[in-house]
């Protein structure tokens, strides 16, 4: 079964720390540029969305032909959206909280610049496992 | 490199568990840290903002993990609900101000940081409480309430050492944000 996933994570100033794209389905080139695209236009749509619930998992939020933007906010505002095509709320859930603690094992390094591309090849690693594991 | 001595296990930073943290750590070594911050500092200019942008840094991070460990992944959005939150880690007592609707106080009689610190006269208004003033924005900034936050001593009758009070002065935006919701 191949899905498309492209896993993006946000900072609360609106700067991409990280992008992947964790599906399983063969690579396009033209698709990765469109789904940054519709990953950036679904932001406004978590701006209004996040001051209406306490709860850090914010499920579906936007939906472009049958491809489904879900997000996760955490405490700091920092997003981590994921563009998939299946509907396996749990597994998604469960990915994000995953990359959550991995996020705050990052921001720990006090030589971390909050707001600023996440490049280790470390988290890439544990990343791609996880959402081979939980996708 | 974490753990690199106990080479079979934790080789990597994302490899070890986040944990609980420890209920307790030494006094004595925080403060050792502190007044060496605050002396590293003083070679600069701007004493005060350095000692604040330390203290955003440290916000930024703690807001983080606090949420990450005690409230299992709820947010704050409420103006009440983060000055609670931020009360609850820092401070004794939390007031709303008179004058101005967005003003609020947090206040604490021994501030920790300030224990083992005295200011000479010469100096005036420094007071190292501004690098707990520096962690509160960092908290606010970080949950989405910008603000601006600044340490003051307030003398109080019958005690030798002067409560600190961390004034707190929501952004517009935060205000109007909030209104509709209470």
């Amino acid at each position: 079964m191949s899905s498309t996933a492209c896993f993006v994570i946000v900072s609360r100033n609106d700067s991409p720390i990280y992008e992947s794209e964790v599906g399983t389905a063969p690579k396009k080139d033209e698709a990765a540029h469109l789904h940054q695209f519709i990953l950036h236009a679904s932001l406004d749509i978590v701006q209004d969305v996040v001051w209406n619930t306490n709860n850090m998992f914010l499920k579906v939020v936007d939906k472009f032909n049958d491809l489904l933007v879900s997000v996760y906010v955490t405490a700091g505002h920092t997003r981590l959206m994921l563009l998939h095509d299946s509907r396996n709320e749990d597994g998604i859930k469960n990915f994000f909280q995953e990359v959550h603690e991995l996020y705050i094992k990052m921001l720990l390094n006090p030589l971390y610049v909050p707001g600023s591309r996440i490049s280790s090849p470390f988290f890439d690693t544990r990343v791609r496992a996880l959402a081979r594991k939980y996708l | 490199m974490i753990g690199v001595g106990r080479a079979k296990h934790n080789l990597n930073v994302v490899d070890s568990p986040l944990g609980k943290g420890k209920s307790e750590v030494s006094l004595s070594a925080f403060a050792f840290l502190f007044s060496e911050l605050v002396q590293y500092n003083q070679g600069k200019v701007e004493n005060i903002a350095e000692l604040e942008e330390a203290g955003f840094g440290v916000g930024i991070q703690i807001l983080e993990l606090l949420c990450h460990r005690e409230k299992a992944n709820r947010r704050e959005t409420r103006v009440l609900g983060i000055l609670s939150f931020v009360h609850s880690t820092v401070a004794d007592s939390l007031e709303k101000g008179t004058e101005h609707e967005d003003e609020y106080m947090i206040s604490e009689k021994e501030l920790l940081v300030n224990k083992f610190v005295s200011v000479p006269a010469s100096m005036g208004g420094f007071n190292c409480g501004t690098f707990v003033a520096g962690i509160v924005k960092g908290v606010l900034d970080g949950a989405g309430f910008p603000a601006s936050v600044t340490a003051h001593f307030v003398a109080v009758e019958g005690q030798t050492r002067s409560r600190t009070t961390i004034l707190v002065k929501f952004a517009e935006e935060v205000v109007q944000r909030d209104a509709p919701l209470a």
